[in-house]
C-alpha cells in the first residue's frame, strides 16, 4: 500500500507536468487558431508565387485571417494554384477581393494580403479569387530596372 | 585472424544481447494488464522515477532557457532581429532541447538508478526468491518500473520545455528588454501544433521507451557483482545517450528533413 | 511384478531424480546423479561446499535446466512444465534461500506478509494473525518492523525461512539454515524444523554442514562429492558404514578421500609457475 503522500506527490507531479503540456499548446504553438471555429476555402490563381509556402499567413489590413493551406502548379493555365483557408469568422469578404503576394520586412517571409473589393456579394467555399498580384520577383526587379535605365541613357 | 576473429566474436554477443532484450520486452509486455490491475505499484515507481527527477528537470530546464535567451538577444541583435527570440528559444526547446536534454537527464538520474536497482535485486536473489513464490518478478518489479518509466519521461520533457520557454522570457524579456509581446506573438505564429509539438512529445516518448528499457534490462542482465552491476550502470548511461541522439538524428530526418 | 513394484516407488517417492547431469562451462557439477527424496520426512543433503548443493536445489524448483536426465517432483517433469503449471507447483514449495533474499524494500512483516497477499484474497487482520504466528515460530515476532538491512545474517535467515513457511507449502527445501545462528536458535531452528515436518507432514529438504544437528533430525541422508553421490542411508547407516569417504565427512576430518581444496594443480608446480612469471 502506497502512503497517502506518496499518492499526493505523484499526483501533484503528473499534473504539473500535464499543465506544462497544455502550456506549450496553448500558449507557444498555433494550436488555438489551429481549432476549427470552421473556416472556408477560397482558391487564387498566381502566376508567380515566389518563395511563398503552406501554412503561410493571409492578412487583411495587416490582421491575419487565415492561412494558405496547399500550393499546387496548374497545369491547364500553367500558373500556381493556391488554396487559403479563411476564419469562418471573416464570411463577408466581397467577392471582387484581390490577393498579392507580399513580403514582410526585406528578407522576411511571404504572405498573402488581401484588399477588399466593393461587390455586395461575399466569398463563399470554393469561390475563385480574380484578381491576383504575384510575388515581388527581385532579380526581375533588378533587370527591369536595368533595362529602363539603360532606356533612359539613350 | 584474430582481428576479424574478434570482430565477429563481439557482433554475435551484440546479436544474442539484442535476442535476449527483445524477449524481455515482449515479456513486460505481458505485464501491461497486471501493472494496470495493481495501481499502487505503479505509483510508488513514478514517485521514485518521476517525482524524484523532477527538480532535476525543472532546474536545468529554467538554466537552459535562460541560456537560450541570453545567447539568443546576442546573436539576433546583430541582424537586428531581437523579436524573434521567442521563436529560437520555443523551437530549439520544443523540437530538439527539451526531448533530447531531458532524456538524457533522465538516463542519469533515474536509468542508472533502475539498473542498480535491479541488478542489486538479482545479486541479493530478490528476484529468485519471487520466482520460488511463484510471483513472476518480470510482472511485479520489472514492468511497473517500465511503463513508470514510459509515462514519466514524455511528462518531464514538457516540463523541461515549458520552464525553458520561461526561463528564456525571463533572460530576454526581464532582463535584455526584448519586447514581451513579440516574444510570445512571434512564437504563436511560427511554432506548429502539430509539426512542432506533437513531433516533439513523439520523440520524448520514443525516448522513454528506450531508456527505460534499456536500463531494465542492463540490471536484469548484469553479471551480479558488485563490479558487475557497476559495470551495468554505467552501460546504462553510455548505451541510453548514444541510443537517444541516434535516434534523435533518425526522427529528426524523418519529421523535418521531409518539409 | 517389477512394473508393479516401480509403479509403488513412483507414488512413494515426493522428488525423483533420474541420470540427472547439469554443467556451468566446462564443469561438469552433476555426473549422471539419481536420488529420490521421500515425502513427509527430512531429507538432508550434505557435501563439501561448492559441490552443487544450492546448484541442487534449484534444479528441483526448475530456476536451472539440466543438461540430461529427468527430475519428477509430484510425478511432474518440472522441465516440461508450462510457466503457469511451474508456477502452480512451485506455490506448494518454499524454498529458504542460504542468503536469506528478503526484499529490500519491505518490512519484516510485509516481507512476511507478501506471498499471501499476492496468492490469496484473504482480509488484512487474518493475513496479520498468519505472519505474526509465522515469526513467532522463528522468534522474531518483536523484530517484525525492522527493515532487513537491519537484521543480522542470522536474523535474516529465520525471517525468511518464515517467509518461506508462509503459503503453507508441502515441501520445503532449507539451504543451510544453521549457518550463523548462535548455539540457543540453532537448538530452536533444528526442532522448529522436526516439528514442522512432524505437525504439518512437511516434506523436507535440509542442505547443511552441521553434521551432528543434521543427523539429529534427518531421516535419510545423502552425501554429495564430486557431482556423485557418495554415500546414503539413514543417519545410523552412515555412522556406522565402512566408506572413507562417508567417515571423513561424518567426522569432519581434514585427511581422507574427500579433497579439501577446489581441483588445481600440484601447489609446488603452482607456486614455482607464479616465481617464474614473476
Ligand atoms: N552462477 C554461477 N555461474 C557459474 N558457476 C557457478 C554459479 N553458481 C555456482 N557456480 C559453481 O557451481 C558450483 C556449485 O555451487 P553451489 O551449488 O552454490 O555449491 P554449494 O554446494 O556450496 O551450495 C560451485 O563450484 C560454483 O563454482
Ligand atoms: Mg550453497
Amino acid at each position: 500500500m502506497p502512503c497517502k503522500s506518496l499518492e499526493i506527490l505523484v499526483g501533484l507531479f503528473v499534473s504539473l507536468c500535464i499543465a506544462a503540456l497544455f502550456f506549450l499548446a496553448l500558449q507557444v504553438s498555433n494550436y488555438s487558431d489551429l481549432q476549427d471555429n470552421g473556416s472556408y476555402t477560397v482558391n487564387a490563381h498566381f502566376e508567380n508565387v515566389g518563395g511563398l509556402k503552406s501554412k503561410a499567413l493571409v492578412s487583411m489590413a495587416g490582421v491575419p485571417i487565415g492561412r494558405v493551406t496547399e500550393i499546387s502548379f496548374d497545369s491547364d493555365n500553367y500558373d500556381a494554384l493556391v488554396k487559403i483557408r479563411i476564419d469562418a469568422r471573416y464570411n463577408n469578404l466581397p467577392s471582387d477581393t484581390s490577393a498579392s503576394i507580399l513580403t514582410s520586412g526585406l528578407l522576411g517571409d511571404k504572405y498573402i494580403g488581401l484588399t477588399p473589393g466593393g461587390l455586395d456579394e461575399f466569398l463563399q467555399e470554393g469561390d475563385n479569387i480574380e484578381l491576383t498580384q504575384s510575388a515581388l520577383v527581385l532579380e526581375r526587379l533588378i533587370s527591369q530596372f536595368l533595362f529602363n535605365s539603360a532606356d533612359d541613357d539613350k | 585472424m584474430n582481428f576479424f576473429q574478434s570482430i565477429g566474436h563481439s557482433s554475435l554477443k551484440f546479436l544474442a544481447k539484442l535476442g535476449r532484450s527483445s524477449l524481455f520486452f515482449s515479456a513486460i509486455l505481458t505485464g501491461f494488464g497486471y501493472t494496470l490491475s495493481r495501481p499502487g505499484l505503479l505509483i510508488k515507481q513514478l514517485y521514485n522515477i518521476g517525482v524524484l527527477t523532477f527538480w532535476l528537470i525543472a532546474i536545468s530546464g529554467l538554466f537552459v532557457g535562460m541560456v537560450l535567451g541570453l545567447q539568443g538577444v546576442y546573436t539576433l541583435s546583430t541582424f537586428g532581429a531581437e523579436s524573434s527570440l521567442g521563436i529560437m528559444v520555443a523551437a530549439s526547446l520544443v523540437r530538439e532541447l527539451g526531448p533530447v536534454v531531458s532524456a538524457l537527464l533522465f538516463a542519469g538520474r533515474a536509468g542508472s538508478a533502475l539498473t542498480a536497482e535491479i541488478g542489486l535485486m538479482k545479486a541479493t536473489e530478490q528476484l529468485s526468491a519471487m520466482e520460488m513464490m511463484a510471483i513472476d518478478p518480470l510482472k511485479y518489479i520489472i514492468a511497473p518500473r517500465f511503463f513508470a518509466g514510459f509515462i514519466s519521461l514524455p511528462l518531464l520533457a514538457a516540463l523541461f520545455s515549458a520552464i525553458g520557454i520561461l526561463g528564456g522570457y525571463l533572460a530576454g524579456v526581464e532582463l535584455l528588454n526584448v519586447d514581451s509581446g513579440s516574444y510570445w506573438s512571434q512564437m504563436q505564429g511560427a511554432i506548429d501544433f502539430h509539426d512542432d509539438i506533437i513531433n516533439g512529445v513523439i520523440k520524448s516518448i520514443i525516448f522513454a521507451w528506450l531508456v527505460s528499457w534499456i536500463a531494465l534490462f542492463e540490471g536484469y542482465d548484469a553479471v551480479p557483482t558488485a563490479s558487475g552491476i557497476s559495470r551495468a550502470t554505467t552501460r546504462t548511461v553510455v548505451t541510453s545517450a548514444f541510443a537517444i541522439l541516434l535516434f534523435d538524428f533518425l526522427l529528426t530526418a524523418l519529421m523535418f528533413g521531409a518539409s | 511384478m517389477l512394473l508393479f513394484y516401480n509403479l509403488i516407488f513412483l507414488c512413494y517417492t515426493m522428488i525423483s531424480i533420474r541420470n540427472l547431469t547439469f554443467s556451468r562451462g566446462n564443469r561438469k557439477i552433476f555426473d549422471n546423479i539419481s536420488l529420490d527424496i521421500m515425502p513427509h520426512k527430512i531429507t538432508a543433503i550434505m557435501g563439501p561446499s561448492g559441490t552443487g548443493k544450492t546448484t541442487l536445489l534449484k534444479l528441483i524448483a526448475g530456476q536451472l535446466r539440466p543438461d540430461s536426465g529427468t527430475l519428477l517432483v509430484d510425478q511432474k517433469n518440472v522441465h516440461q512444465l508450462s510457466r503457469t503449471e511451474l508456477y502452480k507447483l512451485r506455490k506448494k514449495m518454499g524454498m529458504l534461500f542460504q542468503s536469506g533474499a528478503l526484499l529490500t524494500d519491505m518490512s519484516v512483516y510485509d516481507n512476511i506478509a507478501f506471498p499471501i497477499r499476492e496468492h490469496t484474497q484473504l482480509p488484512e487482520s487474518m493475513i496479520r494473525t498468519l505472519v505474526l504466528m509465522k515469526l513467532n515460530a522463528v522468534g522474531l515476532r518483536g523484530a517484525r518492523d525492522l527493515m532487513p538491512s537491519e537484521l543480522s545474517g542470522g536474523m535474516a535467515r529465520r525471517v525468511a525461512m518464515a517467509r518461506a513457511l508462509a503459503l503453507d507449502p508441502e515441501m520445503i527445501m532449507f539451504d543451510e539454515p544453521f549457518t550463523g545462528q548462535d548455539p540457543i536458535s540453532l537448538g530452536v531452528l533444528v526442532k522448529l524444523i522436526k516439528k514442522l515436518n512432524q505437525t504439518l507432514h512437511l516434506s523436507s529438504i535440509v542442505v547443511s554442514h552441521n553434521v551432528v544437528e543434521t543427523a539429529s533430525i534427518a531421516d535419510y541422508i545423502y552425501l554429495i562429492s564430486e557431482g556423485k553421490v557418495a554415500g546414503q542411508g539413514t543417519p545410523e547407516e552412515l555412522n556406522t558404514t565402512k566408506s572413507d569417504w562417508v567417515q571423513q565427512f561424518m567426522q569432519g576430518k581434514a585427511d581422507g578421500p574427500v579433497p579439501f581444496h577446489y581441483p588445481a594443480q600440484d601447489i609446488n608446480s603452482d607456486l614455482l609457475s607464479n616465481n617464474a612469471k614473476l
